[in-house]
């Protein structure tokens, strides 16, 4: 773990995988005067009351990732996407057996990023590990679900993308005049079921 | 019934602005907020305003407005001519406008952001708890349009006024700047930011001040996304460092060189397409 100076006030600490990041994003959370506390793939951004934040990661456990209030979500999908085919023949498995694959597993939010409400979620299953698109689409249709590397997704809003699609949602995933805007955030338990 | 304003004419661009809704980049949701927060908070504090209203953010000057009420507006950040009912009036201090009488502000010589308070604040609906229009992610109320009503809280009683000499925005910058979080992918960072020169590019904006000048050397790649805080200075492999304002994305894959002191960053926010910018490494 390493300690990046980050301004005045913040700090990028710096880990060597995702469950190290859950195990720092966890015992930060709550933690009284901190601003902003936002995971990333190796990295936690935290904002505030540094000098307690040196004092709990100084006797961090990386391998443990405690148990926080995490949320369980569920988002009905529709498996027609326009690079189901593709992920299938990838995968070497037939589509029925992406949609399989896909249900089967649960996932977490490990982050947010690239838009309001838009969650890397991990727990994917190996064989749907798959490549972006050679080309992004200038437009992704809100809603979409989609898959790439160790990640997958569900766009919030329509906005440019080069993730492969496999289906889509029609449930709202952010809101801005929602009580809770973001259906997903950091930690959170995800399924998809057919919808 | 609700006292209204309706915005005339916008100029260039008018922004609803308050002091954003920091506290939510884990859901990927921008800070936001007046570019220039010392002068809406100014701005409010003389019409008797709580400093987190909202009031209008205006990109070189150029709006009119009128009210169906009358009540105190305060138009700050650079120096500007303001009229009201085509009598001139000042700018950094309590007007007060009579109803159905009209607020025309000039356009600046100097600075860009022009800010104006109405007493009561600009009350639409708060989204993520403010009510800051969000460039990058469309968060908060659209950018006023020629003819918009806009509703007004109520008005508390002024409590008396600041004595404020204007600040005329200067032509030079010079931005204290602290290495880090990945000054190791820069051969001697502290010596290229100490060395270069840089012009603010026409092509900045809410999401970042973009400089024209020095490039700076970096290592080759990108880095897994990573948090970025407002201030933070990313270097695409252009060299060309972007100054990340209120606006900015919440992740970012290239290397951030250093972070810009929050106190300085109002000055980025003034700052003309042309302006003069060099920094001063700090420890």
């Amino acid at each position: 773990m390493l300690l990046r100076r980050c301004g005045t006030d913040a700090l990028l600490v710096e880990v060597d995988s995702l469950t190290e990041v859950a195990a720092v994003r966890a015992v930060l959370q709550g933690l009284d005067g901190v601003e902003e506390l936002v995971p990333a793939a190796r990295t936690v951004l935290v904002k505030g009351a540094l000098a307690q934040v040196r004092d709990v990661l100084a006797t961090v456990d990386l391998t443990h990732v405690p148990e926080t209030r995490s949320r369980e979500v569920t988002i009905p999908v529709t498996y027609d996407g326009p690079d189901l085919d593709l992920v299938a023949e990838t995968a070497n498995v037939s589509p029925e057996e992406v949609v399989r694959l896909h249900t089967g597993a649960t996932y977490e939010v490990a982050f947010c990023g690239f838009a309001p409400g838009f969650g890397y979620l991990t727990g994917l299953p190996p064989s749907l590990q798959q490549p972006r698109l050679d080309s992004p689409r200038t437009k992704v249709p809100a809603g979409s679900v989609g898959i790439a590397g160790e990640f997958t997704a569900a766009y919030p809003r329509a906005t440019p993308g080069g993730w492969r699609l496999i289906g889509r949602t029609d449930i709202t995933l952010f809101d801005p005049k929602a009580e809770t805007p973001a259906l997903l955030q950091p930690g959170d338990r995800v399924r998809f079921v057919v919808a | 019934m609700k006292r209204t304003v309706t915005i005339i004419r916008t100029g260039p661009q008018a922004l609803v602005q308050d002091l954003g809704r920091p506290g939510h980049a884990h859901l990927g949701v921008p800070p936001s907020g007046a570019l220039d927060a010392h002068s809406l908070t100014l701005a409010n504090r003389l019409v008797g305003n709580e400093e987190t209203a909202a009031g209008l953010e205006l990109l070189l000057g150029g709006a009119e407005i009128t009210t169906d009420v009358s009540c105190t507006v305060a138009v700050t950040g650079p120096p500007v001519q303001v009229w009201i009912d085509d009598r001139l009036a000042d700018s950094h201090q309590p007007l007060h406008l009579p109803k159905a009488s009209t607020l025309r502000i000039g356009t600046p010589d100097t600075g860009l952001r022009t800010y104006l308070a109405i007493s009561g604040g600009v009350d639409v609906p708060e989204e993520l708890g403010s009510r800051s229009t969000d460039l990058l992610s469309g968060i908060g109320p659209e950018p006023l349009r020629d003819n918009d009503v806009l509703p007004l809280g109520k008005p508390n009683v002024p409590t008396g006024a600041d004595v404020v000499p204007p600040v005329r925005a200067l032509q030079t910058l010079v931005i204290p700047i602290r290495l880090g979080p990945r000054d190791d992918w820069f051969e001697d960072a502290e010596t290229q930011l100490r060395q270069g020169a840089w012009t603010v590019s026409d092509r900045s904006n809410r999401v970042g001040a973009r400089l024209n000048g020095t490039k700076l050397n970096r290592r080759d790649g990108e880095i897994p996304s990573e948090g970025m805080i407002t201030g933070a200075v990313q270097v695409p492999p252009d060299g060309q460092p972007v100054v990340f304002l209120n606006d900015h994305p919440t992740t970012g894959g290239y290397p951030v060189i250093g972070v810009v002191d929050r106190d300085h960053l109002r000055f980025l926010g003034q700052a003309r397409p042309g302006t003069s910018v060099r920094f001063r490494p700090i420890s």
